[in-house]
């Protein structure tokens, strides 16, 4: 990892054609709903209200592991029989909540109305209901609407949709605006800031994150705006800012520091950054984080792996595995494969790598155990049961939880793979 | 449609989900939307359970709407079958499912399986979790359970119902039962459903009677069992020393035999440790207390007459059982709050000024808000319930577990007055512990905006931080002179806020406009007990 000659995507040995096992069954993943235990920390002014049943109340606050929040910024409305009869209008029974909530939450500046599958299911239309809200609530509180159902999105899919519903609202800059970045995607707070350091030392100064912080600092967006894709699950948001005149600036996701490197490369390009300004800017960060990695991959090469589906992460999370651990992949699961936002990163993937989208989660389990990898990632439900059959487990919806992007995480993220297997070989219990 | 921000329950099939993998040899299908499978993670990593529960769920998307949901259905039932062979199927739709109405029932039934096929009908718009699980727990019992040839036996027999995954310290509670009937010389026929087979429960008639530990979950199952085979059920839940006394009582007498010696070996230090002179500042300690209903009858009780508490407000989410927890709360004088909203249960804790709250994860989150110490006696269930030590709430080892657990939040009798004589000391800050850094305190950064937005709990407040912004100054009332607002600085935290209303309530009765150091006290000794 010295220099970025070296790094050059090797799109003869990669996968970008490779074929992939693709699977029906039984899905073990979080709906749509799950991203909302993060993005109502993201957006400090904004609030959560699902419609939707028990289930999905129940599924918010175990899926979050711990009641972390005395009182968090989501909550659900929770459609009785009564609402399923006819005997209550489900519009009126939605402006009483929100209004009783609105008063308890007097500083809530945005509010979320987020479908579910029972609402999807008898049809329920938030989206007028979000439009009828706005104008009785304006100037006070806008409210949107999207859909985190289990039937249309998968776990981080919420995210890509509650988003995509944030992109008509971005207010419009003249068509003579001075190019900015764009990036999007929810990133912890700190790697946003790193991030905007190393923008600014490249000499990119106008950069906006979506979603912003607060809900009224929602960046303007002309056809000047070049966008960088934060995550890999943002189809729908991409798609909607492309149709709005922003343009995707493609380049694997800043995970490792390879994928960082090339990720900050596509901006540098774009903005046309002299080749030594981005050197210097990425250098200190670059070589502190590859030696960091260096030392986690004395531990990991060799290793093998198995991915379970759940986030979207998997591919550009493999190749960092692959490419700067040197571990070995087994099977990498990803619920939905993006051709398109991933061409890059499958470019850069080992040839022959096991490609599956989908999943039968018991089929799944026994090519798992014929394996034998090293290293399973997979969900909550899996791991335990894993490790009692002897697998080694790293649980995958930490990957979301913790800040694993830019040169100063690459580390980190290296260290949440090696933890289960260090901890093994510490424990003699 | 309702405003919710924590459930006390999950919905009704993760009831059936507790019997379920509660049990062996059986296997539930659920006609269910991708994303229901989080369920799975309540017993792999709540409960920390080594295996996946027994369920295959269907995960239908919006793409099997349009085609045919019911073959999916079918072909998922026909190939949980094939895998795991189980000895009786459970099938049963979750909340959306119910919805599209494809009849989990009709559709397992015509795959002419050769094993019992069981629906389970919960409907998730109108009932809960434990109502899920009382109801599959007794389908399975209808189902399965056989008249029998009785297995002639010297000894009683009785089965003991109620346990399942995911419960309250079920587990322990399970073999301190186990053991306490088979010191009385009583044999267990079946245990279920926790550990209990298909197979198990067709014999469950070969018992003189039933144990029913956990009402919620068997209640009506003892109900088909008794009316069928004619088998009483104990009726008494032996969480404390008095209700295991009377549950030994009780039992005796349904199997015929003498308990006096089992009565006298009880091995219980609580009793004593209750008469400790040491225990006697827990004396009149106002606590209150929410949860389940058999959590909540047993822990008044136990607050009340074996600690000596005050039961200053008790309450359950358990409405199917809202009337005996009525009853029992008369027996304190107060008035049980029956709700599923914790928003209600926090403003009525934060009004009632308590010392001491029993409850579960919900109310442990209230209590950190109030600064007020705090156990754990109900589900909803934490990683935390579910202790690697043996730790049961039931018969005699049971009231020592709980003396430790509620007594150990408290503050030490000679602790608690020495804060009270030196209240100026710096060290001491609004809410002293023992503990190290106060709650109050560690809590505050993330509670505050919550706690502004929380209008209607100005009680909360007033508890906590003692806001002068409570009194009713403002109204044209008594004000208080700096003095008497100093005395008052030096009354411990936790009765501070009572003290001010009491004294402003006392000084606007007598028209006194200035309350004084003198004030105070003058209504100190009004209001003393």
């Amino acid at each position: 990892m010295d220099g970025i000659a070296a790094i050059a995507p090797q799109a003869a040995s990669g996968c970008g054609d490779a074929p992939v096992l693709k699977e029906r069954g039984q899905r073990e993943v979080f709906c749509g709903l799950t991203g909302i235990i993060w993005l109502h920390r993201k957006i400090q002014d904004a609030f959560f209200l699902v419609v939707g049943s028990r289930t999905c109340a129940h599924l918010i606050q175990s899926a979050a592991g711990v009641m972390i929040f005395a009182e968090p910024r989501f909550a659900t409305a929770i459609i009785d029989e009564r609402d399923l009869a006819g005997l209550a209008d489900c519009n009126d029974e939605l402006d009483r909540v929100v209004t009783r909530l609105l008063q308890r939450r007097p500083e809530i500046k945005l509010l979320f109305l987020v479908g579910s599958c029972p609402s999807e299911v008898i049809k329920l239309d938030l989206s007028r209901a979000a439009q009828r809200l706005s104008r009785q609530m304006s100037p006070a509180v806008r409210v949107l609407n999207y859909s985190g159902s289990g039937i249309e999105t998968t776990f981080t899919q919420g995210e890509d949709a509650c988003l995509a519903s944030l992109v008509p609202e971005l207010p419009v800059a003249a068509d003579d605006a001075p190019a900015d970045l764009l990036v999007v995607g929810a990133l912890a707070d700190v790697v946003e800031d790193q991030m905007r350091r190393l923008f600014s030392a490249m000499g990119i100064e106008r950069v906006s994150f979506l979603p912003p912080r607060r809900s009224g600092d929602l960046p303007a967006i002309s056809p000047n705006t070049k966008m960088l894709l934060a995550q890999p699950f943002l189809a729908e948001t991409g798609r909607m800012l492309e149709e709005r005149g922003v343009t995707r600036l493609a380049a694997p996701f800043p995970l490792g520091i390879e994928g960082t490197t090339l990720w900050l490369q596509a901006a540098a390009k774009a903005f046309a950054v002299p080749q030594s300004t981005f050197d210097s800017a990425i250098a200190a960060p670059a070589r502190r984080g590859s030696e960091a990695v260096a030392k986690v991959r004395e531990q990991m090469a060799g290793k093998s792996i198995f991915m379970f589906p759940d986030s979207q992460l998997e591919i550009p999370l493999a190749r960092f595995l692959a490419r700067e651990l040197d571990m070995k992949l087994i099977e990498i699961g990803t619920p939905y494969l993006h051709r398109q936002h991933l061409a890059s990163e499958l470019d850069m993937l080992p040839a022959g790598t096991m490609l599956s989208e989908g999943q039968d989660v018991e089929r799944q389990l026994d090519r798992c155990r014929d394996a034998k990898p090293d290293l399973t990632v997979c969900g909550l439900g899996l791991a335990n049961p894993l490790e009692a059959e002897g697998l080694a487990t790293k649980w995958s919806i930490e990957l979301l939880f913790t800040p694993i992007q830019g040169f100063d995480q690459a580390a980190d993220l290296a260290e949440l793979f090696a933890r289960p297997l260090v901890r093994r070989a510490k424990l003699r219990v | 449609m309702q405003l919710t921000l924590w459930t006390y329950e999950g919905p009704p099939h993760v009831g059936a989900m507790r019997v379920a993998t509660g049990m062996q040899g059986l296997h539930y299908v659920l006609h269910a939307p991708q994303g229901d499978t989080y369920a799975d993670l309540l017993f792999t990593m709540i409960e920390r359970r080594s295996a996946r529960p027994p369920v295959t769920y269907t995960t239908f998307q919006a793409r099997d709407l349009g085609g045919d949901t019911a073959d999916l259905f079918k072909d998922s039932v026909r190939t949980a079958y094939d895998r795991f062979k189980p000895q009786a199927m459970l099938v049963g739709a979750s909340c959306t499912a119910e919805l599209i109405q494809d009849d989990p029932g009709g559709l397992a039934r015509a795959l002419n399986l050769p094993v019992p096929v069981i629906a389970v009908e919960l409907p998730a718009y109108q009932k809960k979790e434990n109502w899920g699980a009382a109801e599959t727990f007794y389908r399975l019992v209808r189902t399965l359970a056989q008249p029998v040839e009785r297995t002639p036996s010297a000894r009683p027999r009785c089965n003991i119902l109620g346990p399942t995954a995911l419960g309250f310290r079920h587990r322990d509670d399970l073999r301190e039962i186990t053991s306490l009937l088979n010191r009385m010389g009583i044999d267990i026929n079946v245990t279920a459903p926790m550990g209990a087979t298909p197979d198990d429960l067709a014999r469950l008639a070969d018992a003189d009677f039933n144990v029913v530990l956990y009402p919620e979950v068997a209640g009506t199952a003892a109900t088909y069992l008794a009316k069928t085979f004619g088998q009483k059920s104990t009726r008494i839940v032996p969480i404390g020393m008095g209700a295991t006394r009377d549950f030994i009582a009780e039992v005796a007498e349904l199997a015929g035999i003498d308990a006096t010696a089992v009565l006298d070996e009880a091995n219980a230090h609580m009793p004593w440790y209750a008469r400790s002179v040491d225990s006697n500042y827990l004396t009149g300690k106002r606590v209150y207390v929410f949860g389940d209903a058999t959590h909540v009858i047993a822990a008044a009780r136990i607050a009340q007459t074996e600690l000596g508490f005050t039961v200053v407000g008790m309450g359950t989410y358990s409405r199917e059982f809202a009337r005996e927890v009525r009853e029992a709360a008369k027996l304190y004088g107060v008035e049980a709050l029956i709700t599923d909203d914790y928003l209600d249960v926090e403003d009525q804790v934060a009004s009632l000024h308590v010392e001491l709250v029993l409850g579960s994860q919900m109310e442990r989150h209230i209590a950190k808000r109030l600064g007020v110490p705090c156990a754990m006696i109900s589900a909803p269930m934490h990683v935390q319930d579910f202790p690697a030590r043996y730790a049961p709430q039931m018969g005699f080892e049971g009231a020592n577990v709980i003396f430790d657990t509620w007594v150990h939040p408290l503050m030490m009798g000679l602790e608690e007055h020495l804060l009270g004589m030196f209240r100026e000391d710096f060290e001491f800050n609004a809410a002293p512990s023992h503990l190290g850094t106060s709650p109050a305190r560690m809590e505050a950064p993330v509670a505050a905006p919550a706690l502004a937005a929380a209008a209607p709990t100005p009680a909360a407040d007033t508890l906590v931080m003692d806001r002068p912004a409570e009194s009713i100054t403002a109204k044209g009332q008594p004000v208080w002179s700096a003095d008497g607002e100093k005395e008052l600085g030096k009354i411990p935290f936790f009765v501070r806020g009572k003290a001010r209303r009491n004294t402003e309530r006392y000084a606007a009765e007598k028209g006194i406009a200035v309350i004084s150091v003198e004030t105070l006290y003058d209504a100190k000794a009004h209001f003393s007990r």
